[in-house]
């Protein structure tokens, strides 16, 4: 049965921090806004982001002279140049009022105390005399690829503050939230989106919603890698999913996938960077610090591709500790004393004791390289604006906005949220405003017919089909097997043949519940062509990618190569079409030129074009890729060669 | 602290609360499963377990399976706790598995507390009432770095829902705050940004439905999942409600 059409002016789709601030700012605006989540907001995984927020406030020692330009180069060295400029420049700038803001909403940043303090940097104990006159100002901790310390935050329970208090702000505006449901499809005619139909996770009642905006902001994909990621379990891509299913609108960089150096082994779950921004060691099983002759410069804090490379190559040298799970390796905070562990890394503290039966001031904590953060996602212009898709936004990890470009640091991804939310919430308010919603309902009656048409046809099947959970296992295999760490031409086409053939088998799969309601099994059963789908996008684009760039690492193509591949991976697919198509665009306009990134390898095969022959026609190009037009023009932000005084 | 270890080939038995709201059929009953504990076998690997190989009509809620987004409140042979953090190796061979009282039923061990604390947020106005407009171009004001602990320390709270319902008077007073709900105030009123007097906090707080119609049984305390020291917050509020009766 369907249910009743509902209609507002801006649907944000995910109550996690991108989606809230971007929810704020509309409704501050006068637009009437309603928030669809999966979950109460409170638990997006959003809650789960532990260490830090970059944004270069300066106010510490170790912080002094930082400023916008440092954490920008800092934000485009980290994405190994596959970053758009322009977005890591207006971030880099906005990073610092995003934070004070939060201050504002209530977040209880840790603060600077002046005086002596004492820290752990590079295997060292040091005194630092912190100035008294900075005393309460925002405290920062460092954190892997950056030149300063800057990340702000909370004990380690970033995310959950910062998520309590903009939800905060959300209660305080009255906005309305309607919590399990899940945005199942886009309502659109093929260039201009108008809402979308959504399922309650209650009943299982479809109904159609609709907007004069909408915006995306699910979150990341990392469930498509199974148990073999640090998400939770509701990081399923269904956002990027709805957008690739219109096949207009094109996905950005999905083969530029995060593996974070210290999940838990075997669990996944995250044990923070603060960890070793706090001075933490790695490890390996004969108790070596491996990393100091790895990264002579920056150590345990080098950025995270690099760090997690470092890992996997010293457990396929024999260096890991065997366990029945497979190998692991050390991260050892005990150094940094009982106070500061079960206070300024408290959570890391919690989840030992809770999950592994440790204490992490006296024991080694078992860690591995994990899935951990989706760079790729929907793709949009330096306003959130969908490509192709006229109404539709993207931001948070759900967008390849794209800041973050091949490899994201630590702590920039909170930051991402709360700034891309304030300015895609920005230009959503300015998009609705005055524009009557002059749709068809039939174009959503349609849509949710359609919506309808796919949960009873699962419902319909019968005989002795693989299971969903079945598929999805061998989904998750296959994405660490072929798609992890290292990758190689040859296993990546393995992976592409494995996922066709668990893409044809889907239509085959049979639920074994047909209970009325929700029915959990049907709910995860409408999810698994589309994950699926992600999952191919991802293996494909790898395999296309003949070069390495961050986190993309292929052993058989191991420099990164400038000269034929400075671009983005774009991938459309069209409903009824057997295979996606892939294109590529210049990652944007180019203001610091290639190099060396300060850590990693410093070989790479150079850019043969000038930068100017480069950025001559980034504009256009784009536009061809389906870019929809900014309120500024392309380069107004940029402040070129600014960080020239900073090299 | 768990010990994770497990006695060795234990098979364990499950007792699960059944009720399906959408099912006219559907009536309230235990259902019996029978699972081969393995190491570090958490409720969340056990319900999975459950779901995916034996019955896939099972409904429960886990996200974030690291015990920070609070969704898997449930009784544990009856106490509440988070799924996710509670190992069956401190568990008895037998495992009985009810949802949270005092919320709304979703289905089997899935319990609406989106609802209530929103409701609670709301009541409370629990977010902060600032002195002035947000000032982009402005330095961040001061605090003194004890009182961001301090302040953090409540704010912790992953309204799991644990706590409100062990509360003896949550569960028949339907408009009583909760040891959640008195969390939150707390954490607004020691915060120099919120600028509430004591006076309008009395309003709130110094009633039956706040801090004085708790009874005192401190179940709440026992099993916060977080370890939030609510024994303090409450003597800090009635403290708090106390000096404004007197000042007013």
């Amino acid at each position: 049965m369907t249910g009743k059409l509902v209609s507002t002016d801006v649907l944000v789709i995910g109550g996690g921090l991108a989606g809230e601030r971007c929810a704020i700012e509309a409704a501050a605006a006068g637009h009437d806004v309603l928030i669809l989540s999966l979950v109460p907001p409170r638990r997006s995984h959003s809650c789960a982001a532990q260490g830090g927020m970059q944004a270069s406030l300066g106010n510490c020692v170790k912080a002094e002279g930082d400023n916008p330009t440092l954490h920008f180069l800092d934000t485009v060295r980290g994405s190994d140049w596959g970053a758009d400029q322009e977005v890591a420049r207006i971030f880099a700038e906005e990073a610092p009022i995003a934070v004070r803001e939060l201050a504002h909403f209530g977040v209880p940043w840790s603060r600077v105390r002046g005086g002596k303090n004492s820290y752990f940097i590079k295997g060292e104990r040091v005194e630092i005399e912190e100035r008294p006159e900075n005393e309460g100002l925002i405290m920062a901790r460092d954190f892997g690829g950056t030149a300063k310390w800057r990340a702000c935050y909370a004990a380690a329970g970033t995310g959950h503050a910062v998520l309590y208090a903009v939800d905060q702000e959300v209660v305080r505006l009255g906005i309305t939230v309607r919590d399990r449901a899940e945005a199942v499809e886009l309502i659109h005619d093929g260039s201009r989106c108008w809402g979308a139909v959504a399922r309650c996770l209650r009943t299982g009642e479809h109904f159609p919603i609709i907007a004069k905006a909408t915006v995306i902001a699910t979150g990341g994909y990392g469930r498509v890698y199974g148990q073999y990621t640090t998400n939770a379990t509701i990081n399923e891509g269904m956002g990027a999913a709805i957008a690739l299913n219109t096949g207009v609108v094109p996905l950005g960089n999905m083969e530029a996938v995060q593996f974070h150096p210290t999940a838990l082994s075997p669990s996944g779950i995250l044990v923070t960077e603060g960890c070793r921004g706090d001075g933490g060691y790695l490890l390996d099983k004969d108790l070596h610090r491996f990393m100091v002759e790895a990264e002579p410069e920056k150590q345990e804090l080098a950025s995270r591709d690099v760090v997690s490379r470092h890992m996997a190559q010293r457990m396929r040298d024999g260096k890991g500790v065997e366990t029945p799970y497979g190998p692991h390796l050390w991260l050892d905070i005990r150094h940094l004393g009982e106070k500061h562990v079960t206070t300024k890394l408290r959570e890391v503290f919690d989840i030992c004791r809770d999950f592994v039966g440790l204490h992490p001031a006296h024991d080694l904590i078992p860690v591995r390289p994990t899935q951990h953060y989706s760079m790729g996602g929907v793709r949009v212009n330096k306003d959130g604006q969908a490509y192709n898709m006229e109404g539709l936004f993207a931001a948070g990890e759900a967008a390849c906005w794209d800041m973050h470009g091949f490899n994201r640091l630590g702590g920039n991804s909170l930051a991402e949220t709360i700034v891309a939310g304030r300015l895609v919430g920005r230009s959503v308010a300015k998009f609705a405003a005055g524009m009557p919603l002059d749709t068809n309902t039939s174009l959503a009656f349609e849509a949710t017919r359609h919506a309808e048409s796919c949960a009873e046809e699962w419902l319909g099947r019968s005989g002795d089909g693989p299971g969903v959970y079945e598929l999805r296992d061998a989904m998750g295999e296959t994405m660490i097997r072929n798609v992890g760490i290292f990758r190689t031409g040859e296993e990546l086409e393995q992976g592409v043949n494995d996922l066709r053939t668990l893409h044809e088998d889907c239509d085959k799969a049979v639920l074994r519940s047909k209970v009325p309601g929700m029915n959990p099994e049907l709910t995860f059963a409408l999810r698994l062509k589309s994950m699926l789908r992600l999952a191919l996008v991802t293996a494909e684009g790898a395999l296309a990618r003949t070069e390495s760039r961050g986190a993309h690492f292929r052993t058989d193509y191991p420099l990164r190569n400038d000269a034929e591949w400075l671009n983005r991976t774009l991938v459309r697919w069209q409903a009824d079409a057997a295979e996606p198509e892939f294109s590529y665009e210049p990652v944007g306009l180019i203001d610091l030129p290639p190099g060396h990134r300060g850590y990693g390898s410093d070989e790479r095969i150079e850019l043969t074009t000038p930068v100017d022959d480069y950025n001559a026609d980034v504009d256009d190009q784009q536009e061809q890729h389906g870019k929809l037009g900014t309120m500024e023009p392309m380069g107004s932000r940029i402040k070129w060669r600014a960080w020239e005084q900073s090299v | 602290m768990s010990s994770g270890v497990t006695t060795a080939g234990r098979r364990l038995r499950f007792e699960i609360f059944r009720l399906n709201p959408e099912d006219p059929n559907s009536t309230p009953h235990m259902q019996s499963y029978e699972l081969d504990e393995t190491p570090y076998m958490s409720l969340f690997i056990a319900l999975n377990e459950i779901r995916e190989k034996q019955d896939p009509s099972l409904q429960y809620d886990f996200a974030c399976r690291s015990a920070i987004c609070g969704s898997c409140g449930m009784m544990v042979n009856g106490r509440p706790a988070l799924g996710c953090r509670t190992l069956t190796s401190d568990l008895p061979d037998v495992i009985t598995l009810h949802p949270l009282p005092v919320f709304k039923l979703v289905g089997d061990l899935s319990v609406d507390t989106g609802t209530w604390f929103r409701e609670m947020v709301e009541k409370t106005e629990g977010w902060i009432h600032a002195k002035e407009a947000f000032d982009p171009d402005a330095q961040e004001e001061r605090m003194d770095d004890d009182t961001a602990d301090a302040i953090y320390e409540s704010d912790r709270c992953i309204e799991c829902g644990c706590c409100v319902a062990s509360c003896g008077v949550a569960n028949v007073n339907d408009d009583f705050l909760g040891p959640a709900g008195l969390n939150r105030i707390a954490r607004f009123a020691m915060d120099p940004r919120d600028e509430r007097d004591n006076s309008e906090w009395f309003d709130v707080v110094s009633n039956q439905d706040g801090v004085f119609g708790c009874i005192g049984m401190m179940a709440c305390h026992d099993i916060c999942p977080k370890e939030l020291p609510l024994l303090e917050v409450y003597a800090y509020l009635r403290r708090k409600a106390l000096a404004s009766a007197f000042t007013d």
